[in-house]
């Protein structure tokens, strides 16, 4: 095993969706504290593979550690790995037929069997860190795209997880609302959370990135500090990428 | 636009009309919705005084079968006079108590329903639902608790239809849950099942299956081993509804989208917890509907218990209309509207009842 602050390690990973190669030889290590922006035109298997991490996805070849054991599809425990990393939709998935506090308290109950009175002070407390604590009695559907991102964010964080994954938590999200979820995710990044992120907003990358990594075609092209990558990328795909998503 | 103009009540404009333009405005808009609405006044003054005439003014309220012919109307005697009969079948007069207990127990299980939302509502019911059957077979048929056994074969008229339709309902639910849940299992030997189960029994009639019930099982049936001729129905019933209330509630599954299944996923829940509290509380509701088209053909098809020679309440009032001291063909009509009565107070309380759901389910969520 590698040094003690390495939290997740993905060694030769590979997957097929039928004949589709989408993963190709994958290594990819993250430190304790880390935060990584992966990046990449569409299809080129970002989400699959943050989607591996907690076996969303199922992977067929290669290996993958959280806090050094591996996890895949035949193990037994993987509802109690899957409850330590917290994960955020491009879509919120959100549950509509409960409160925002039963979206919250939920897990906490059910997996975690937090006390049901704690569950909601953690709930409540989690509500106000992401900048909506009056919102806790209404219903999904009632809320703006940008505060229902925020309490999935809250609902990921209500369980204290180790690891948070974002899968293009901005995509679905109306111009104006990208900022106040984006903000929340910085504040998270401030508090030393783990993070792996799959978004095209380049300017969080830059800010709040230990690690860039570019993805192309089912590989990783590119992995490198922000700044080396936004200044000077490596690849002629890395640049052609970066003049496309900065041009707007 | 001024504060006190957004505050006027919302309406169209003319909207307040006195009752002449009213009548003009809704029912003599043009000369053709001017006909129609006269072709349908002549009908209902065709129809409805007569109707009031039969049904209350010339109907025989007490008396004999004499009465009611010389009355011309219907004959409310002949229901009095086999009123006991009607509700509680051949069961012992002196047991009678036992069934209304029991009633009340059904009553009180309704009632829970319509609870305010309190904290774990739906342990609470599933309690009163679970708890039901078993009280009402301690009371119903006892041998229990010092009371004295009733045999099946002395149920009868609006009690046993009530309960073939209870236990049908409360049968069919969990066994169309679980069909709908296997019929899409990644288990090869579940699904197979499943289907299997589903299609065979969507691919019978009712009929067949309550013969099969009364006459073939006990052929298989072990030496010495007897079921009872109604619990064999009722579990007849029961598989046959659950499997087609598998089909419906499938078709709620398929319309919850991929998300759901992997955010809970994702929050470490396993699959009965992710089914009990994300995936099936919004695939049922979606299926309102079509569980309560499936629920009112359970209470309509009680009446088919009549073939393996269970009395339900149409049963009993057949059996009632053809009695020698009451035979007269206003004796007859009477029976049958008293029937379809029975029939109808069920099915339209259970119709209203699936509409406040979905009323009360919907208020405050938008997907």
């Amino acid at each position: 095993m590698a040094d003690a602050a390495e939290i997740i390690r993905i060694d030769g990973l590979n997957k097929w969706f039928d004949q589709f190669h989408v993963l190709q030889d994958i290594n990819l290590t993250v430190a304790s504290g880390e935060k990584i922006v992966i990046c990449g035109p569409s299809g080129s298997g970002k989400s699959t593979l943050i989607r591996c991490i907690n076996q969303l996805e199922t992977h067929q070849m290669g290996r993958i550690e959280i806090n050094g054991q591996e996890i895949n599809a035949e193990m037994k425990n993987i509802e109690t790995l899957r409850a330590r990393v917290g994960m955020v939709f491009q879509n919120f998935n959100l549950y509509p037929h409960l409160t925002v506090l039963e979206n919250l308290t939920l897990a906490q109950i059910w997996v975690h069997h937090v006390p049901r009175k704690e569950a909601d002070e953690r709930a409540h407390h989690y509500l106000a860190r992401v900048h909506i604590p009056d919102q806790a009695a209404k219903y999904p559907g009632q809320l703006s795209g940008g505060q229902q991102q925020r309490v999935a964010i809250a609902r990921a964080l209500c369980t204290r997880p180790e690891i948070m994954l974002f899968d293009e938590p901005t995509s679905a999200l109306d111009p104006e609302m990208i900022k106040e979820v984006l903000d929340v995710m910085i504040e998270l990044a401030g508090e030393g959370m783990t993070m792996v992120c799959v978004t095209h907003e380049m300017g969080f990358a830059r800010k709040v990135a230990n690690r860039i990594v570019f993805m192309d075609g089912g590989r990783i092209v590119e992995e490198s500090d922000p700044e080396a990558f936004f200044q000077n990328p490596q690849t002629e795909r890395g640049r052609t990428f970066l003049s496309q998503v900065l041009a707007h | 636009m001024t504060e006190t103009s957004r505050h006027l009540p919302l309406r169209t404009p003319g909207s307040v009309l006195g009752p002449a333009a009213w009548i003009r405005r809704n029912l003599f808009p043009d000369w053709r919705q001017g006909l129609l609405t006269l072709l349908v006044l002549w009908l209902l003054i065709r129809t409805i005084p007569p109707l009031i005439d039969w049904l209350f003014i010339d109907a025989a309220w007490t008396g004999d079968r004499d009465d009611c012919v010389a009355a011309g109307g219907a004959c409310w005697a002949f229901v009095g006079a086999r009123w006991g009969q009607f509700i509680y079948g051949f069961y012992p007069p002196e047991h009678r108590w036992r069934v209304d207990l029991s009633m009340l127990a059904l009553l009180a299980s309704i009632a829970v329903l319509f609870l305010p939302r309190v904290p774990n509502k739906g342990w609470i019911i599933t309690g009163s639902f679970i708890a039901l059957p078993v009280v009402t077979v301690v009371l119903l048929h006892g041998g229990m608790l010092g009371l004295e056994v009733v045999p099946t074969d002395r149920w009868g008229g609006f009690m046993l239809t009530l309960v073939v339709a209870v236990a049908g309902m409360l049968g069919a639910l969990p066994i169309g849950i679980l069909m709908a849940l296997g019929r899409r299992s990644r288990m090869p030997a579940i699904r197979i099942f499943c289907v299997t189960f589903i299609e065979l029994f969507r691919a019978v009639p009712l009929i067949t299956i309550l013969f099969m019930a009364s006459v073939m099982l006990p052929l298989f049936m072990p030496q010495g081993f007897t079921m009872d001729k109604l619990l064999r129905a009722l579990i007849g019933v029961a598989l046959f509804n659950g499997a087609l209330m598998a089909e419906v509630i499938r078709g709620g599954l398929q319309a919850i989208p991929r998300g759901q299944f992997e955010a809970a996923t994702a929050s470490g829940m396993g699959y009965w917890k992710m089914m009990t509290f994300i995936i099936l509380p919004q695939a049922l509701r979606t299926v309102i509907p079509g569980l309560v088209n499936t629920y009112v053909a359970i209470i309509k098809d009680t009446t088919l218990v009549l073939i393996i020679g269970l009395f339900d309440l149409l049963g009993i009032v057949q059996a009632g209309i053809s009695s020698s001291n009451w035979l007269a063909p206003s004796v007859t009509t009477t029976g049958y509207v008293f029937a379809g009565f029975g029939f109808w107070v069920l099915c339209f309380g259970l119709s209203r009842y699936s509409m406040h759901l979905e009323r009360k389910l919907n208020t405050g969520q938008k997907k």
